[in-house]
């Protein structure tokens, strides 16, 4: 809420800089989150007197006018449109500093120009250079207009929390600045207007619990036309209200001084009575902001006989609301309960000063005295003769006591809060406590929504006392130490081996475009999001490969021949149940290694990937098994296995995708579930075998479809006892290799735990294994 | 005999001139090669009467031993140059780039995830971790935040079309959980992406957060005031940093705080605290007249900013190397 700080200070106005004030709100839990003053600097602007305006001799567009500031008259060579004799205007007299000028004697086109009359643009005062700023017929000659405007006042803007309804008023943050400051509190509950007419209006409240109170009077014979006074004017200006109308800027101006919301109905489209009921099935109300809305049950309204006038606590309508033509008005102050307002603005896409006050709580010992100020505002404004105030109350809110044990308020906030300070704290803040041994009782006032239980008590103790009053401790702990788990290796480990490997961390979004869920999981009924903030963050991602792609075609549209990225992040399953597991997924694109003399360049593949995520999985062994996924090449793709566990996917993105994600070359990825690679198993201790080992090499010719894996777990699993590793070291296609099949060599490590091998041992082992490769898997052997 | 030491002079100073390995050979073989110079005084010995032979034949020692000294430091000499020789050859640029594969990196948010965790461990906090996709009841209803509350228009949220679930808005809902599956003392933070509508320079639909908790007998404000004033203090390695608590709002704690830190000339706000709220520990069955605690929430986007001066919040969502790589 912004609110002038002149108009605060008439309330409660203490001995603090406009700074200090702002502080003191703000550390006692209302926050001031901009001082602004009303007006840029200026001085020497007084009021003057247009005496009388005549052609300037040399120019057309120019007029001398003998002006009266207060001393000797002064001739002043003035451009503006509107400028004429007996106006009021703001003189910058000779040495005036206006925002951007210095004003100086100057001769304009021959004549001497003792000064400038201003516009309020020139002054700063508001956009408007359409002519010179008139002012009140009233303000005295000679006068500062910094004065006679008030401009040396300041806005602040506030933000209570939403707890704080109370603050959402000047008279609520005068109370705030009176208990902080201990100033005192210069404000009178305006008194009964006696009523100069005894006519009655029937209110009906149908829905009780919704609108405890409801209180309407009728003023007959009101000018609403008047012009509302420029004291009025300003403070709505201040706090950011446009002027409307007398009659509304006085309801307006009563809901910022008081906080309670008011509405104004002309009396004449009226039809009877009064009836505060929820809205039927198909009714529909036009509203003063201009929509059109259809009604239901769940909205409260202001009826007359014929049809809603009002949509309760929120908006007028405009087919009731007052014109300039109105003469009669039935003024309305109410109390709405906070859940019937509660939430509505943001079904409806717009809210109000009004259910923004509603729906926080407002004073519902206010809704009488609201009304009586209103009516002596309008009265003094555009005149009138008021009714009786017709009230229908129900059951209003209560004000229960609540206890606060002092030795709780002590173990809560860490340190001693003697009971003579708490005491005056709550007295302060008009809880009416009383004091029994270590108990205070005290009782909230009717415009605090916020207090029910001890911590609420406590709350306001330590903000008013201030926070920054108490103690910095560092608690004392038990020293136990946390469990350390070494078969885990945490997603930091992880994250510094992806680094190693040479793959940056990216962090994308979790919501995604549909598209791709489709392109690189065909998932076709993706999470959807129901409020999405634009169609291609509109679902949840599935896979963490999408983000990757469009990050590497992010960098390589700016120039980035090589990207290689990682990123560690949560995925969004709907199976049977809905899943959430974490993924780690790389992705490389571009040249194998970074640009290097002393090496040829090539491509990333396939084997490079598969050996970074070997890297990574270590420990663990990887094993592949060739099987298609929506995103890879078909031919180059590949489920991730760990022992039985699929653990996840790598391969070379599909060509198709590639294109139609505008990469000039297809990135090779991978996607492992996190949970695998977490695990590990401790190292443990295995004999170092003594005797020395004997390397052998064989070769063979294999047809294209058999696989490396295949024939390694056979000569594991059926080989001689003494084979003791085996590795490929060659793969070769073209001269001398059969067309259509591979030629494959093997290093073969022989070793015997018991003895030294022979040479015909270890051929011996060697003929085995040539016989298992020749029999397994029909090789010929070179 | 005289001609013996004449001999080892013009033997010794023929070895010094010669540089090459073999042409020293070839000259060594004129000296003690078979049909060398002192080979064949030493033949001539059979001539000479018994008694000169022990003294001729010992001088004869002596100058062949004279010889192959000479002899063995030119080979040295010639050793040690064509080494010398061979290292000039072999010196390279030292300065030339090497060679191998680059070096990657953590994300700068990450970085700062992990610092946290790291200042929190080290006072014994569990690290725990929570769901994304939320229900309301996690999210709001547990927390205190009853239907309709003004306190949930403070956060915009993300709901799934289900109409069962939402996107969580803050790491607060880990609270919830961990609190229902451990008795106190506890002592956690739950790091997490966090999401809310909102998107502009300031504001990203998706961003991070860390959860903290503290819940035992006797955990007062005093002692959250203690606890965050020093990780702030360690977080940005500044003793001298200042740090305020302006009272605030939020349904799960009572009192709450925000915390702003000292910066430049003036503050800025870098989380949200406060001592849990009873119902909170009422709706998680934890006795609230026995125990309490404080919790609170930070913003590592914030932090990240703070610390490696970057301005723009949507940097760390672009995923551009060029920006990524300076965190390296």
């Amino acid at each position: 809420m912004k609110l002038s700080e002149h108009w605060l200070r008439e309330l409660a106005d203490p001995a603090l800089s406009t700074e200090q004030l702002a502080d003191l709100l703000t550390f006692g839990g209302i926050e001031v989150e901009a001082v602004e003053p009303a007006a840029p600097a200026f001085e020497r602007v007084v009021v003057a007197e247009v005496l009388s305006v005549e052609k300037h001799p040399e120019a057309d567009r120019l007029n001398v006018c003998q002006v009266n500031a207060g001393a000797a008259p002064l001739t002043i060579v003035c451009g503006a449109p509107n400028v004429r004799a007996g106006m009021r205007v703001p003189a910058a007299l000779v040495g005036a500093k206006l925002p951007g000028i210095e004003i100086k004697l100057a001769k304009v086109r021959g004549i001497e120009s003792q000064g400038m009359l201003c516009s309020a643009l020139e002054l700063g005062l508001s956009e408007d250079a359409s002519g010179l700023f008139e002012l009140s017929p009233a303000a005295t000659i000679g006068a500062s207009v910094r004065e006679v405007l008030d401009l040396d006042d300041h806005i602040l803007t506030t933000k209570p929390t939403p707890n704080r309804g109370d603050c959402l008023s000047l008279l609520g943050m005068a109370r705030e600045v009176a208990a902080l400051s201990g100033a005192a509190l210069r404000w009178q509950m305006p008194a009964a207007i006696t009523p100069s007419t005894d006519e009655r209006i029937v209110i009906t409240v149908e829905a009780a619990a919704d609108c405890p109170r409801y209180c309407a009077r009728v003023i007959r014979g009101v000018n609403a036309a008047a012009a509302t006074p420029e004291w009025m004017l300003r403070r709505l200006a201040r706090s950011g209200i446009r002027s409307i109308s007398a009659i509304v800027d006085v309801t307006n101006y009563v809901l910022l001084e008081m906080g309670q919301p008011l509405h104004a109905f002309d009396a004449a489209k009226v039809q009877g009575s009064i009836n505060v009921r929820r809205a039927r099935k198909e009714e529909k109300i036009g509203l003063l902001n201009g929509t059109t809305l259809e009604l239901s049950p769940r909205h409260l309204v202001i009826a007359d006989d014929r049809q809603p006038l009002a949509l309760a606590g929120i908006m007028g309508g405009e087919y009731s609301g007052v014109t300039a033509t109105t003469r009669d008005i039935i003024l309305e102050s109410a109390f709405f309960a906070p859940e019937i307002i509660a939430g509505k603005s943001r079904e409806l896409g717009f809210g109000s000063d009004s259910s923004h006050r509603f729906e926080r709580g407002v004073d519902f010992a206010g809704t009488e005295p609201a009304m009586e100020r209103a009516t002596q505002l309008v009265i003094q404004l555009c005149g009138g003769q008021p009714g009786p105030v017709c009230e229908a109350k129900g059951e209003l809110p209560s004000r229960q006591t609540v206890k606060l044990r002092l030795a709780r308020a002590r173990r809560v906030l860490g340190f001693t809060i003697d009971s003579n300070t708490a005491m005056s704290i709550l007295q302060k803040l008009g809880f009416q406590p009383r004091l029994a041994g270590d108990v205070i009782e005290a009782t909230p006032p009717s415009y605090r929504f916020d207090i029910a239980i001890e911590e609420d008590l406590i709350e306001e103790l330590a903000r008013v006392y201030g926070y920054a009053n108490i103690p910095a401790q560092l608690p004392p702990a038990p020293a136990a130490l946390r469990p350390c788990a070494e078969a885990r290796r945490s997603p930091a480990i992880l994250r510094r081996t992806l680094a190693t490997l040479d793959y940056q961390e990216v962090v994308t979004y979790s919501f995604v475009d549909r598209a791709w869920e489709e392109d690189f999981c065909a998932n076709t009924s993706p999470i959807a999001l129901a409020n999405p903030i634009a169609s291609q963050m509109s679902v949840m991602r599935s896979s963490l490969i999408g983000g990757l792609i469009q990050a590497v075609s992010f960098n390589a549209s700016h120039k980035q021949s090589r990207v290689r990225l990682f990123e560690i992040g949560r995925c969004f399953l709907n199976q049977d149940a809905l899943l959430q597991p974490w993924r780690v997924a790389g992705i490389a694109y571009g040249s194998a290694s970074p640009m290097q003399w002393g090496r040829v360049e090539r491509p990333v593949d396939f084997f490079d990937i598969k050996s970074d995520l070997e890297s990574l999985m270590t420990p663990q062994r990887v094993s592949l098994q060739a099987a298609p996924h929506p995103a890879l090449h078909p031919g180059k793709s590949a489920a991730v296995m760990i022992g039985d566990i699929k653990a996840g996917w790598i391969g070379e993105l599909h060509p198709r995708w590639q294109r139609k994600y505008d990469l000039p070359t297809s990135p090779v990825l991978f996607e492992i579930d996190l949970s695998v690679l977490e695990g590990r198993e401790l190292p443990g201790h295995r004999e170092i075998a003594r005797f020395p080992a004997i390397r052998r090499d064989l070769a063979a010719e294999f047809e294209e479809n058999v696989q490396y894996e295949d024939i390694i777990t056979e000569l594991r699993r059926n080989g001689p006892a003494i084979l003791r590793d085996v590795t490929v070291f060659d793969l070769y296609r073209g001269q001398g290799v059969q067309k259509g099949k591979k030629s494959l060599a093997f290093s073969v490590l022989l070793q015997d735990t018991q003895k030294t091998l022979t040479d015909a041992e270890a051929e011996k082992a060697v003929a085995e294994l040539r016989r298992i490769l020749q029999e397994k898997f029909n090789a010929k052997l070179r | 005999m005289q001609d013996l030491d004449k001999l080892v002079a013009e033997a010794t100073t023929l070895f010094a001139s010669i540089d090459d390995a073999d042409a020293l050979e070839q000259a060594k073989a004129r000296y003690l090669g078979k049909s060398g110079a002192l080979t064949e005084s030493l033949k001539g010995l059979g001539k000479l009467p018994a008694a000169e032979k022990p003294a001729a034949g010992a001088r004869i020692n002596v100058a062949k031993q004279a010889l192959e000294q000479a002899l063995h430091e030119q080979r040295e000499r010639i050793a040690e140059r064509a080494l010398e020789s061979r290292l000039s050859e072999e010196s390279i640029d030292v300065t030339l780039p090497g060679r191998g594969r680059g070096m990657g990196g953590l994300h700068p948010v990450s970085r700062t995830m992990e610092r946290i965790e790291q200042l929190f461990r080290s006072i014994g906090f569990d690290v725990a971790d929570g769901p994304e996709i939320e229900t309301d009841f996690y999210n709001f209803t547990a927390l205190n935040q009853p239907e309709n509350h003004p306190a949930r228009s403070m956060h915009d949220t993300f709901y799934l079309a289900d109409g069962k679930h939402l996107l969580r808005t803050h790491t607060s809902p880990i609270q919830i959980r961990y609190m229902e599956n451990n008795q106190p003392p506890i002592r956690v933070i739950a790091p997490g992406r966090v999401y809310r509508v909102d998107s502009d320079a300031t504001h990203s639909p998706m961003f991070h957060q860390v959860e903290g908790l503290w819940i035992d007998e006797h955990i007062s404000f005093a002692h959250l005031k203690g606890v965050l004033v020093d990780f702030f203090r360690r977080f940005f390695e500044n003793d001298q940093l200042q740090i305020r608590f302006r009272p605030s709002f939020f349904p799960f704690t009572e009192p709450s705080a925000e915390i702003d830190m000292s910066f430049g000339d003036g503050w800025l706000e870098v989380g949200g605290c406060g001592m849990v709220h009873p119902n909170v520990l009422r709706n998680v069955n934890i006795d609230s007249e026995r125990y309490q605690g404080f919790a609170f929430g930070l913003g590592p986007d914030r932090l990240t900013m703070l610390r490696y001066g970057v301005n723009d919040l949507r940097l760390f969502y672009e995923n551009d190397l060029r920006f990524l790589k300076q965190f390296v």
